[in-house]
């Protein structure tokens, strides 16, 4: 039993394939406007794709492309959409709202409302029955919407996003709620935050520009990132050029020393990700090996932790503060990144 | 918001009073000429009595017709997209601009005896003008924008979100209406429930062209009026005051605006984006 998926929207230049087996929860990372709403909402079916294919346990969800017509309205997907907002329906109580999968499935009012009661505990909101979603804050609110979604009683749940909208304190609640609930349960979450990804997925997939550019369990993805977004999500510097006998030749034709992790044929193509704390800042070049030395430009400043994080370009480096005022740090300053050999994996891109 | 910064340059508040005159002015002006003592026996004349009884009901099942009419087309207008969408609206909104006679006279024929329609329901043995059904369908052609519009614009508003997410949790296109978009829209939909009752109430001239001026079968308030005038100025003016009277408690009314489902934090309570609801205009926004 898995749902699979294959669908493109042209004027999004949208194409990607997805399976997900039972139980299987896999977090969708991105950037923005990399495709990542547009595909729930073609798995949730209100949005039509081009071509395509898409099943669900033997369902087919649509089937799509010339000659292909088959199309299964969103209300016969089994597909539950939780999104950044919890849209409650502002007209009826938190317990209405909950029941309203259940009704709309065909349940009587009475048994619709017991199974909404048990998902309002399971949320830990079951004081919250008798609420307006007017009454409601805001991470109260998104625990209700889970609530209906999971009532709903969804072969797939989909989750846009769910802690965007949340303040620090209501999300790292939503977070382990999620995390209880998503157990053993099949489900697509879209977010932008590495920590969702770590705590409530299986798998990751990198949406970039429509497309999947990494896929892989969660902590494969970002201990090694492939791509430069999966690489700024996990912390971590990332070169792209040709594996070399001592490290990567990148596309500048700058040579890195670094360590090869397992089969790094010099000649492929590959990548170098190094984390920048590992980056010391210099005015003027450092010698030494195996030390790795380059002129960059300083693009920004920014605070990080109690660190501050030198950006040059696509590269940052982490000194701390009275560093950088030694330093007299500023944009526009011409620098030297120096990295040690040990700290730059080089793997195959 | 009250005590807040409003940027209305002083010259505007000035001229505001002076539109503001310019309407109560006349009102006023009617409400001097008012024979005062005789005004409840000029009320309640039976020709007068007739009329408004004629009116009320006929404005009513022309309001029902708009609803049966207007739901549908707002919702099309609003939530789809399709090659002469303009086109449709453009038509809908037609009779908002278009002399009422006109409207009459393009009725008469579609309905009348000679009319595109007419001539095959009369063959049916069904005759259209000059009838009370004239009258509500004279009422409902000019009514019909009204409901449109005030509704259209709530839906634009409320935004279909809420919609998409009851279909993915099951609920059937017919379920979602019922209790998803109505619900949501319901302050819109009251309001252009009663401006279509109001526009119906005061219709005279298609009514007049399509159905004539038959005592008790087609002569509505504002055509008695118009013939009391000719006649008696005193019971005209009355008859004025007392519609004066039904529009004051129907804009009244429907200003208010009733809240959906009774929430004590309103309709819209609980959506962060400040959600606009249609309300006389279907263009109101309701502070968040």
């Amino acid at each position: 039993m898995t749902f699979s998926l294959q669908a493109a929207v042209a004027d999004r230049h949208f194409d990607v394939t997805l399976n997900l087996a039972e139980g299987e929860t896999v977090a969708v990372l991105g950037p923005n406007g990399a495709g990542k709403s547009t595909l729930l909402s073609v798995v949730a079916g209100l949005l039509r794709p081009d071509a395509g294919h898409a099943e669900l346990d033997g369902r087919l969800l649509f089937n799509l492309g010339p000659g292909r017509k088959a199309w299964t309205a969103p209300h016969r997907r089994g597909t539950a959409l939780l999104a950044q907002e919890a849209l409650l329906f502002p007209h009826l109580s938190a317990l209405e709202n909950v029941a309203f999968g259940p009704r709309s499935a065909g349940v009587p009012r009475g048994r619709a409302r017991e199974a909404a009661r048990h998902w309002l505990g399971e949320v830990d909101a079951a004081e919250l029955a008798g609420r307006r979603p007017g009454e409601l804050s805001g991470g109260q609110a998104q625990r209700v919407a889970l609530a209906r979604a999971l009532a709903a009683g969804p072969e797939l749940l989909l989750l846009d996003e769910p802690m965007a909208a949340l303040d620090v304190h209501a999300a790292p609640l939503l977070r382990r709620l999620l995390k209880r609930v998503l157990a053993g349960r099949r489900a697509i979450i879209v977010t932008h935050d590495v920590l969702d990804a770590y705590m409530l997925a299986d798998r990751v997939i990198v949406l970039e520009d429509g497309a999947v550019t990494e896929a892989g369990p969660t902590r494969d993805v970002l201990q090694r990132p492939r791509s430069r977004f999966a690489a700024g999500l996990a912390g971590l510097n990332l070169l792209a050029g040709t594996v070399t006998a001592t490290g990567l030749r990148t596309a500048a034709g700058l040579d890195l020393a670094g360590g090869h992790e397992d089969a790094a044929d010099p000649g492929q193509a590959g990548v170098a990700a190094f984390p920048p704390s590992a980056v010391s800042v210099f005015l003027d070049e450092a010698h030494g090996s195996p030390r790795n030395s380059f002129p960059v430009t300083v693009t920004d400043l920014e605070p990080h932790g109690d660190q501050i994080r030198v950006r040059a370009g696509e590269l940052s480096a982490d000194v701390t503060p009275a560093a950088s005022a030694d330093l007299g740090l500023a944009p526009g300053s011409r620098i030297y990144f120096v990295v040690k050999a040990a700290a730059v994996s080089v793997y195959p891109a | 918001m009250r005590h807040g910064y409003t940027g209305i340059p002083r010259w505007a508040l000035g001229i505001a009073a002076v539109g503001a005159l310019f309407v109560l002015l006349p009102l006023a002006a009617m409400a001097a000429r008012v024979d005062w003592p005789h005004l409840l026996p000029l009320l309640s004349s039976e020709a007068s009595l007739t009329a408004l009884g004629l009116s009320l009901r006929t404005a009513a099942a022309s309001t029902v017709l708009c609803l049966l009419f207007g739901v549908p087309l707002a919702l099309v207008l609003a939530r789809t997209s399709f090659r002469g969408q303009r086109l449709l609206r453009s038509f809908v909104l037609l009779p908002l601009v278009l002399p009422p006679v006109v409207g009459g006279i393009a009725l008469l024929y579609t309905f009348g005896r000679q009319g595109l329609l007419g001539r095959s329901l009369e063959i049916a043995g069904v005759q259209i003008a000059f009838s009370t059904t004239a009258v509500v369908l004279a009422q409902t052609f000019v009514a019909l924008p009204f409901l449109v519009v005030s509704l259209e614009g709530a839906l634009r508003s409320a935004g279909s979100r809420y919609e998409a997410v009851a279909a993915t949790l099951g609920a059937r296109p017919g379920t979602v209406l019922r209790r998803v978009t109505l619900p949501l829209v319901l302050p819109g939909l009251a309001s252009g429930a009663v401006l279509s009752f109001a526009r119906s109430l005061g219709e005279f001239g298609a009514t007049l062209t399509f159905a004539g001026s038959l005592q008790g079968v087609t002569r509505t308030l504002p055509l008695e009026i118009y013939l009391q005038r000719e006649t008696d100025a005193d019971a005209a003016v009355a008859l004025s005051l007392l519609l004066v009277a039904v529009a004051v408690i129907v804009v009244g009314l429907s200003y208010r605006g009733p809240s959906p489902a009774g929430g004590d934090s309103g309709p819209v309570a609980g959506s962060r984006t400040g959600r606009t609801t249609g309300r006389i205009s279907g263009v109101r926004r309701e502070a968040p």
